[in-house]
């Protein structure tokens, strides 16, 4: 591995340090009992095994979003529809396994294909209009996030209510549900779906044609052009390929067991969880899972201590946000980014000269 | 005798950090009052020696002479605090802004808070009338054509109290009509005291409006001269000269099919400029054909027109015989046709992707490479170390970044690449500029052999060595048409090719562009 | 129903949906001027919303509240600066990291100020209303003036504006760019702050979290449908207002409140892509001369 590279991890890892260490002094700050707080929040997720089990059903989304964000942004487009996305994707699927009655096996399988679809077509909306118009993807994407979250309430208010369940859907038929993986857990088999996603994903971005293509342009538009790459085509196939995994995470999510009815009247968050996913995978959907447990991991140890302490659940996005700062932030540790490489070139000077 | 000038530049020496002497020992020394020509090729080292004057390099060693008193410029803002302006070539100026604003930008007059536009305008006005610039100086600079943009340019340093003006190529965007205009102006401001450096490689506007000129070349003074006392010819002779004389144990060329056909090739730019004129010619299998040229005579649009980047163009271009009007950029290098561009960094490579990723983007769909969806990874892995190996790629690994080589490595990667296709046609623009001589000794052996073994080869270079001892045949560029072309390269001096090169002489008949079958 | 429209009351109904709004317009836009995205502006209006509140409380005045709330935006608009400009983090991302932060930090910061959770209980003092009119509405029209008169008429608006649309030639003459932008985010961070403000104090009289829900994100996409100038983000909050507003009636008659509630986000989309599609088309028409 190159010192570039090294690096580059010593300085994810201090960052993480670094924001955990802001978070400790927040909670220091805002809690009569901050040692118990900062313990169940470290240590929380392992007292037990449904602790344990919480954490991976909560990195779950997070791997589909996070996925679906770091194909977008390959691109080097900013479209942070991936919010909307996954809303959409929960709905349809909720929807359609309300109003389909399919048989067990098929029901989850043509409810996802159609969530990923919703998610698909949604995600190349500001894509198409920037193509169309110039409008800036990223401006038009925060609004569709918007648009999203009020057509999926519209549809839950006039179709798919249960007026004995307050806002929320009839109960989704348990054919269209995702089987539990491990009984006495949620765990459901939307785990492995994320997984074979995000392995599908790292193949589609590294080891395919599209995937190549799409890489190019994101680094390079000139370059693309030069080498015949047809630019338009490639942004609209990465849009269309992010926003579909995105889709399918909300699809997953909803009929997992987690839930019973699609409940959902407010935006989640999942998105801009999947940006610190992104900067935490370095791009790169092989390594989302690894970003998601550790995220999850922080959830879990949140809620276990919003549960048992007086410190509330937020503060991990204080952690979360801290981290993005400065594992972007190109001049944060640059001296001793500096002194790593310089002292790699000088080593393997004097390995020549002994040559 | 030394207060006869108002700036003396004594014995400048500039070595960039990469180890290349832009400067060598070069002075210049300007009368007050004088329009003096600097007059060189692209790589002379005009560019340097006027960002050492103008603060934007330090100079290694030397001296600079403000009316005889010895000084340092250490800023733009420094030398503009000294009287010293200058007028870029690509202009600096705030297109939404008006004419007025971008004159008094950062030296605005003030009334109580706010900006006293009255006044502004009013100072504009009265500037532009004292040097007769017929400008509407509360216009927006975005909506004002290009020569007077340029005006503006020169108004806002006089504003800041320029006595000594420098005009980097300030013809090169203007009309004819426009150069007229401009050249009144120059007059004017020469009249009033003003002191001008004109950059130009345009013999006869020197001879119109310039006293005196420095000419340059490889980064030396070539001395300075009177200008009524040189003829255009000797000011050519000076300007262009090759230093070493490559030799390369070249075979006569073993000529083959016809690979390219162009015929009536008409260009033109974004602004609709007419930049390649009604060009034909052919090209075989196991010739090089050199174009040589002053750069913004039509070679990138010409290349860019070849390479089907640029898609807008009249005339007819054939590739082994088939028109290559309906092709894409990828239909192109399909007919195997490589390309090495002209800028490596904003066309050339990604330079934050690998060595390896960087090896493939003209040839990733080759059925050796991928398959229907996936890339062959292992394959591509095991050829991007074997290219490395073969292109003497100096790097830790494949998987390194380009953006981390060097220029010479960064071009050998382009290279192995675009020759990695066994292609038919090489078109190669710039193939060794700003690289060590190593590197560049390596592409040129290379781009031989290929001419060997039967490839077709344009090449377009601003260093004539590499012209001179690779052409088999060498056309010269001037607005857009071939001036000159030389089926025996070996036959043209020096001093020739530069009467070509500035349209001093001029070939109507052009036998030997097309091969009579 | 249309006399309703006409009413004094609808025009004030207007005015308050879109002071907010324009507060941020004004902030994004001279952000936009000087060449940079300000995305952070949900988080900077997000924390503003619940310092405005804790800080009336502490002084009892609104007034002081108001004040200490526009440091503390400056201050974030500071910290922005500082990670966007000297640290070279991308704008978005340090944006998004900001907003991140304000959503987690704000309730953090609630339960730490006054032990509530998630909305705040305790005493504040909003802005007054003067005929019907809050004072921060009256604030917001007199700051598209006073922005309109400091882009257009300053020395410093007139270097933000050439900074933002050409560094280099702003550089060549002498202009400190990096000075110039710490400077327009500072005062896009203020601006916003009071937008903040007006949420918690005077729009609603307390805190509720999330409380700005896609503000921000709004006026940067009203900024530029703007051009980024105050008088054109004027308008377009203006119409944003309306907007909402019209909303506010329709839902008392029997449009699903959902889609009364796309109104705004469906304007603004629709609005930015007409607007960018004439752009673009003056741009082309410019470069061929």
């Amino acid at each position: 591995m190159s010192a570039e590279k090294r690096f580059e991890i010593f300085r994810l890892f201090f960052s993480i340090l670094i924001a955990l260490l802001v978070s400790f002094a927040l909670i220091f700050l805002v809690s009569k009992q901050p040692v118990a707080a900062i313990m169940a929040l470290i240590t929380g997720p392992f007292k037990s095994g449904r602790n344990l089990a919480n954490v991976v059903e909560a990195m779950i989304p997070l791997i589909f979003t996070g996925t679906g964000v770091c194909i977008m942004f390959a691109a080097n487009q900013i479209n942070l529809a991936s919010e909307g996305a996954f809303h959409l994707g929960g709905l349809v699927a909720a929807a359609f396994a309300l109003k389909l009655a399919l048989p067990a096996g098929l029901a989850p399988a043509v409810c996802l294909i159609l969530a990923a679809a919703a998610g698909a077509l949604f995600t190349a909306l500001p894509a198409i209009l920037k193509i169309k118009t110039g409008a800036s993807e990223m401006v038009a994407s925060l609004m569709i996030n918007y648009l999203s979250l009020w057509f999926c309430t519209f549809i839950l208010m006039h179709f798919i209510l249960d007026p004995a369940a307050g806002a929320a859907s009839y109960s989704l038929p348990k054919t269209a549900k995702l089987l539990t993986l491990f009984s006495g857990t949620r765990i459901h088999f939307g785990l492995i779906i994320a997984l074979v996603v995000a392995v599908l994903g790292h193949v589609f971005l590294y080891q395919s044609k599209m995937g190549y293509e799409l890489r190019i342009a994101g680094s390079n538009k000139q370059f693309a052009e030069y080498s015949g790459i047809d630019i338009v085509k490639v942004i609209l196939i990465s849009q269309l390929v992010g926003g579909a995994v995105a889709g399918l995470g909300g699809g997953v999510e909803i009929l997992s067991p987690i839930y019973s009815r699609f409940t959902w009247t407010s935006l989640l968050g999942y998105g801009w969880d999947a940006i610190v996913i992104c900067t935490l995978a370095k791009k790169d959907p092989l390594k989302t899972p690894l970003a998601a447990l550790f995220l999850a991991y922080l959830r879990t140890g949140a809620s276990i201590m919003a549960r048992t302490t007086d410190v509330t659940l937020e503060v991990v996005q204080i952690t979360q946000g801290v981290i993005i700062l400065l594992a972007v932030a190109e001049q944060f540790l640059s001296k001793t980014k500096h002194r790593i490489i310089a002292r790699e070139a000088k080593a393997a000077l004097q390995k020549e000269e002994a040559a | 005798m030394s207060d006869q000038y108002v700036l003396q530049m004594q014995n400048i020496m500039k070595i960039y950090g990469n180890g290349v002497v832009a400067n060598e020992d070069v002075s210049l020394s300007l009368k007050k009052g004088e329009i003096h020509s600097l007059l060189g090729e692209n790589g002379a080292g005009k560019s340097t020696l006027m960002k050492v004057l103008f603060g934007i390099e330090t100079p290694d060693s030397g001296k600079i002479l403000l009316n005889g008193q010895e000084t340092t410029i250490k800023s733009p803002m420094d030398a503009i605090s000294k009287g010293i302006g200058m007028v870029h070539q690509h202009f600096m100026l705030v297109p939404s802004l008006t004419v007025a604003e971008n004159i008094i930008l950062g030296v605005e007059p003030k009334k109580g808070l706010f900006i006293d536009m009255k006044q502004a305008v009013a100072e504009a006005r009265r500037i532009a009338e004292q040097y007769n610039f017929d400008i509407d100086v509360t216009a927006k600079v975005e909506e004002i054509p290009v020569g007077v943009k340029q005006k503006v340019e020169i108004l806002k340093a006089l504003y800041r109290g320029a006595d000594i003006l420098i005009l980097d190529e300030p013809t090169a965007v203007l009309t004819p009509q426009e150069t007229d205009e401009l050249f009144v102006q120059l007059e004017k401001l020469r009249a009033d005291g003003h002191t001008i450096i004109f950059i130009s490689h345009k013999l006869d506007e020197i001879k119109r409006i310039c006293n005196r000129a420095t000419i340059m070349r490889n980064g030396r003074s070539m001395g300075t001269y009177e200008v009524s006392e040189i003829s255009t010819d000797d000011m050519s002779k000076l300007m262009v000269g090759r230093e070493v004389v490559l030799t390369f144990d070249k075979k006569p060329p073993v000529l083959k099919e016809v690979m390219l056909r162009v015929r009536d090739l008409t260009v033109h730019n974004a602004q609709g400029v007419l930049k390649v004129d009604r060009l034909s010619f052919d090209l075989k299998g196991g010739e090089i054909l050199g174009i040589a040229g002053v750069e913004g005579n039509g070679q990138s649009e010409l290349i860019n027109t070849l390479t089907a980047i640029n898609k807008s163009y009249g005339g007819e271009i054939f590739i082994k015989g088939a028109d290559i009007r309906q092709d894409s950029v990828k239909g192109v290098r399909e007919r195997k046709l490589g390309h090495i561009p002209e800028d490596r960094m904003t066309s050339g490579c990604a330079g934050n992707l690998s060595i390896r990723e960087n090896m493939f983007s003209n040839q990733y769909t080759d059925p050796a490479y991928s398959g229907k969806f996936l890339l062959k990874t292992k394959v591509l892995a095991r050829r991007a170390a074997e290219l490395v190996k073969e292109y003497l790629v100096k790097c830790k690994n494949p998987e390194q970044n380009v953006g981390m080589l060097s220029g010479g490595n960064i071009q050998k990667v382009i290279v192995a690449r675009e020759f990695s296709i066994s292609p038919d046609i090489i078109i190669a623009n710039q193939p060794t500029r700003g690289i060590d001589v190593g590197a560049a000794e390596f592409i040129r052996r290379r781009l031989l052999e290929y001419r060997d073994a039967g490839c077709a080869v344009i090449l377009v270079s601003a260093d004539l060595n590499e012209v001179f001892s690779l052409s088999d045949r060498l056309a010269v560029m001037y607005k857009g048409k071939f001036s000159g072309l030389f089926t025996d390269v070996g036959s043209v001096t020096e001093e020739q090719l530069g009467q070509y090169m500035l349209g001093l002489r001029h070939d109507e008949e052009l036998g030997g562009a097309i091969y009579e079958r | 129903m249309l006399r309703l429209f006409f009413s004094p009351d609808f025009v004030i109904a207007i005015l308050r949906a879109t002071t907010p709004i324009l507060f941020a317009t004004l902030a994004a836009g001279v952000a936009a001027k000087a060449g940079i995205c300000n995305m952070a502006l949900e988080g900077i209006m997000l924390f503003s919303a619940l310092f405005g509140v804790m800080f009336s409380h502490m002084t009892g005045s609104w007034l002081i509240a108001l004040l200490l709330t526009c440091v503390c935006g400056g201050v974030i608009g500071l910290i922005l600066a500082f990670f966007i400009l000297n640290l070279k983090t991308d704008e978005i991302l340090a944006a998004i990291a900001i907003n991140l932060t304000a959503t987690g930090g704000t309730v953090l910061l609630l339960l730490a100020f006054s032990g509530d959770r998630g909305s705040s209980t305790f005493s504040t003092v909003s802005a007054p209303a003067v005929g019907g009119v809050n004072v921060m509405t009256a604030l917001a029209l007199l700051m598209v003036a006073v922005m309109h008169l400091f882009l257009y008429k300053t020395p410093l608006g007139l270097q933000i504006r050439s900074v933002g649309e050409n560094k280099n030639s702003a550089e060549s003459v002498g202009i400190k760019s990096i000075r110039i932008q710490y400077i327009a985010l500072i005062l896009s961070g203020i601006l916003c702050a009071c937008g903040g403000y007006f949420l918690s104090g005077g729009y609603m009289n307390s805190f509720t979290k999330n409380m700005q829900s896609g503000r921000g994100f709004i006026a940067l996409a009203a900024s530029e449908m703007g051009a980024n100038t105050p008088i054109g983000g004027f308008a377009v909050a203006m119409l944003f207002g309306i907007a909402q507003a019209v909303g506010n009636q329709l839902q008392l008659t029997s449009i699903p409140v959902e889609l009364i509630q796309m109104i705004p986000y469906a304007t603004t989309l629709i609005g930015l892509a007409v607007f960018s599609y004439i752009v673009r088309k003056r741009k082309e028409k410019l470069a061929k001369g």
